[in-house]
C-alpha cells in the first residue's frame, strides 16, 4: 500500500495511458469488456487520487522524480538543480485531481449510453482515456515543459472528441476553432518557456520560482502565459470559440472540456501565485483579471438571455460562471504582496475562486448532462421546440432545476456556498464588483427560469407522447452530480475546512512549494 | 557559423511570428490559417533551438566528442517534442477542414461559419 502511494502520482497519468492503447484491441474482442475496462481504469484512478489525497493532508508535498534512484529525490547528488521529469503534488492540484476524476468518471458513465448508437465507440472511449490522462498530468506536473505536453495531449484529444460526431456540419466548426485557440495558446506557452529558458536555464517551476528576478522578460513571459490561458479557458475577450465548442460536442465531452478549462485556470493561478508570487508585483495583473472577470460575467449572461439553442445558453452561462472564479483570483492576487489585506479578505476570495471551480464544475456538468438527455430523447437542442417535458423525464426535471437553482446562487445549494465567500471578500475590496456580481446572479436565475418552463413546463405536447425517462445509467451519472451538489450545498464548511483551506494555503505558500523541490540540497 | 551574428535568428523568429499572428488573425482562407499555426511554431522551435546555439559548439553527444563547447541539448529535446506534437496538431486540422468543405462546400470562414451569437 504504501509502495502504491508513493508511486501513485505517476500511476494515475500511466494506467490511464495503458488503458487507452489497450482499449483499441480489447474493443476488438467485445464491447462489454472495454466498457469495463474504461470505467474500471478511471475508478482506480479516482480511488488512487483520493488515497494520494488523504497522504498529501498527512505528509505535506508530494513529490516524484521520474527515474531516480528513491521517488523523492528531486535534486540528485552533485547536481545543483533538478534535472529529471518531476511530479509535484500539492493541496491545490490534488483538489484539481478529485474535481477531474469525479467528472470524468460521471461523463464516462454518461456516454455508456449517450454515445450507444454513434459509430467508433473504441475510438471515442481512447481519446477519453487520452484527454483524461492528459488532465491528471497538467496538475499533477512540476516541470513548465511537461505542462506543454499534457496541454497539447488535452487540447488535441478534446478536439478530435469535438468534432467525432462527423455527419453534423457544426461540430466540425466547433471542433476546428477549439484546436486553433489550443494550438496558439500552447505555442503561446511554449514561447514563454523558452523566454524563462533562456534566463534561468531551469524549466522545472519550483526552482525557477526560486531563481526568479523578476527582469523584463519575465514580465513579457508573465504576460504571454497568463493571455495562453486565458484563451485556453474562454475569458472575456478571447470567449468566442467556447460556446461554439461547448453546444456542439456531445453532452459528455462538454463536461470533460468544461473542467479542461478548470485545469487551465488551474495552471493560470499556479503560474501567479507560484511561478512568480511576490517577488513579482501583481497589483495590475490581478486588475487585468478582475477586468476581464466581470466583462466575462456581464457578456456571458446578457448573451445566454438571447438563446434558443440549450447547450450554447448553457456555455454562455459558463463564461459567466468563470467570471465569477477570475474576480476572486484577481482580487487575491490584487492585495498579495499586502499581508493586511491579504489576511483580511484575499485569501477568503481565493478560496471562493477554488470553491466555486469545483462547484462550477459540479452543477454545469449537471446541467450539460441534462441537456444531454433532452437531446437524447428528442433529438433536437431547440427551446423553441420543446413543451412538456417534464410530464414524462422527471429525473431530468429534477436534476435540471437542481442545477439552474445551484448555479444562480440559491441556498442551500452548493453555488451559494462559493458564490457568498466571493461576495463578501470583494465587498471589502470594492463594493461594486459585488453588486455587478449579484445583478448578474439574479439574471442568470431569470434565464433559466425561462429555460425550465420552455423545456419542461406546461401541457405535455402530443409529439413527445411517447418519451421515455433515459436510461439508468445516464441517470446514475447525474444522480451522483446532484448529490454532491446537495452535500456540498448543505456543509460548505466542512469542505472548506477539508479540501478548500488546504488548497488555498498550498496556493499562497510558495516558499513550501519551492523547498519541496530544492530543499533536498545538501 | 561564427560570421552570423548572435541574434540574427531571434529576429528571424520573430518575424516568423509576427507574420503567422497577421496570417491568423486577418486571413479569411482556412487553409492559410492552419499554414499560419505552421509557421508560428516554425517561428517558436526556432527561437527554442536558436536559444541553445553556443559560438562554435558542436552538437551534443557526449561519445568521442570533440574539443570546445557544446551546444545545449534540452532546447533541442524540447524542440523535437514540439514538432512531433505540431504533426499530430496540423494533421488533425487538415481533416477537420476536409469535414467542413465536404458539408459546406466552403473555405472561406465567413462563409463557412454556422453558429454566429
Amino acid at each position: 500500500m504504501d509502495t502504491l502511494i508513493t508511486h501513485s502520482s505517476i500511476l494515475i497519468i500511466g494506467i490511464l495511458l495503458l488503458a487507452a492503447f489497450l482499449t483499441p484491441l480489447v474493443g476488438r474482442v467485445s464491447e462489454r469488456a472495454r466498457n469495463i475496462l474504461v470505467i474500471g481504469s478511471l475508478a482506480f484512478a479516482a480511488a488512487l487520487v483520493f488515497a494520494l489525497a488523504r497522504d498529501i493532508s498527512f505528509n505535506g508535498i508530494h513529490v516524484y522524480a521520474l527515474g531516480a534512484s528513491s521517488p523523492g529525490l528531486a535534486t540528485p547528488e552533485g547536481f545543483m538543480v533538478p534535472v529529471r521529469i518531476v511530479l509535484e503534488v500539492d493541496g491545490m492540484s490534488i483538489l484539481m485531481g478529485i474535481i477531474w476524476s469525479i467528472v470524468a468518471l460521471a461523463a464516462t458513465v454518461f456516454s455508456l449510453s449517450h454515445m450507444s448508437k454513434e459509430t467508433g465507440q473504441t475510438r471515442f472511449y481512447t481519446l477519453v482515456l487520452l484527454m483524461v490522462a492528459g488532465g491528471f498530468g497538467m496538475m499533477f506536473t512540476g516541470d513548465l515543459f511537461n505542462l506543454f505536453v499534457f496541454l497539447e495531449i488535452t487540447s488535441i484529444s478534446g478536439a478530435a472528441l469535438i468534432a467525432s460526431r462527423t455527419r453534423f456540419a457544426d461540430t466540425q466548426e466547433g471542433g476546428f476553432k477549439y484546436i486553433v485557440i489550443s494550438s496558439v495558446a500552447s505555442l503561446m506557452v511554449l514561447f514563454a518557456i523558452g523566454v524563462l529558458y533562456s534566463q534561468y536555464n531551469l524549466l522545472n517551476v519550483g526552482a525557477l520560482a526560486q531563481a526568479m528576478q523578476y527582469t523584463m522578460l519575465d514580465r513579457m513571459a508573465l504576460v504571454i502565459l497568463i493571455a495562453a490561458f486565458a484563451m485556453k479557458l474562454g475569458a472575456v475577450p478571447v470567449h468566442m470559440w467556447l460556446s461554439d465548442a461547448y453546444s456542439v460536442a456531445p453532452v459528455s465531452v462538454t463536461v470533460l472540456l468544461i473542467a479542461a478549462s478548470q485545469s487551465c485556470m488551474y495552471a493560470l493561478m499556479r503560474t501567479c501565485f507560484t511561478l512568480y508570487g511576490v517577488t513579482a508585483d501583481l497589483t495590475a495583473v490581478g486588475w487585468i483579471i478582475i477586468v476581464s472577470g466581470i466583462l466575462s460575467m456581464f457578456i456571458g449572461v446578457t448573451m445566454a438571455i438571447r438563446q434558443t439553442d440549450i447547450t450554447r445558453l448553457i456555455a454562455y452561462n459558463c463564461i459567466c460562471e468563470s467570471g465569477f472564479m477570475l474576480v476572486g483570483i484577481g482580487v487575491g492576487l490584487a492585495v498579495l504582496a499586502d499581508p493586511g489585506a491579504l489576511a483580511a479578505y484575499g485569501t477568503t476570495a481565493i478560496s471562493g475562486a477554488i470553491f466555486h471551480m469545483i462547484n462550477h464544475a459540479l452543477f454545469e456538468g449537471l446541467l450539460f448532462l441534462a441537456a444531454g438527455a433532452i437531446f437524447y430523447r428528442i433529438g433536437t437542442r431547440d427551446l423553441n421546440q420543446m413543451g412538456g417535458l417534464g410530464h414524462t423525464m422527471k429525473f431530468t426535471a429534477v436534476f435540471f432545476l437542481l442545477g439552474a437553482l445551484a448555479s444562480s446562487g440559491i441556498p442551500p445549494f452548493n453555488g451559494f456556498a462559493s458564490k457568498i465567500l466571493i461576495y463578501e471578500s470583494v465587498y471589502q475590496f470594492s463594493p461594486i464588483l459585488t453588486i455587478i456580481g449579484i445583478f448578474v446572479s439574479i439574471i442568470t436565475l431569470a434565464v433559466f427560469i425561462k429555460v425550465f418552463f420552455s423545456a419542461f413546463a406546461g401541457a405535455p405536447l402530443p409529439r413527445y407522447k411517447d418519451v421515455k425517462e433515459v436510461p439508468r445509467t445516464m441517470i446514475a451519472a447525474m444522480a451522483v452530480l446532484a448529490v454532491m451538489i446537495i452535500l456540498f450545498g448543505l456543509f460548505p464548511g466542512l469542505i472548506t475546512d477539508w479540501i478548500i483551506r488546504p488548497a488555498t494555503d498550498a496556493l499562497l505558500d510558495q516558499a513550501a512549494y519551492i523547498n519541496a523541490i530544492v530543499g533536498a540540497i545538501p | 557559423m561564427e560570421h552570423i551574428p548572435l541574434n540574427f535568428p531571434f529576429l528571424a523568429a520573430a518575424l516568423l511570428v509576427a507574420i503567422s499572428f497577421y496570417i491568423i488573425i486577418f486571413k479569411k482562407n482556412l487553409i492559410k490559417l492552419i499554414m499560419g499555426i505552421a509557421m508560428l511554431a516554425s517561428g517558436v522551435n526556432l527561437f527554442l533551438v536558436s536559444l541553445g546555439y553556443r559560438a562554435g559548439g558542436t552538437a551534443p553527444i557526449y561519445t568521442d566528442v570533440p574539443e570546445g563547447p557544446m551546444v545545449l541539448a534540452v532546447p533541442q529535446a524540447l524542440t523535437l517534442t514540439s514538432i512531433v506534437i505540431n504533426v499530430a496538431v496540423l494533421a488533425l486540422m487538415l481533416t477537420m477542414v476536409i469535414q467542413i468543405h465536404r458539408h459546406t462546400g466552403s473555405l472561406d470562414s465567413e462563409e463557412s461559419r454556422k453558429m454566429k451569437g
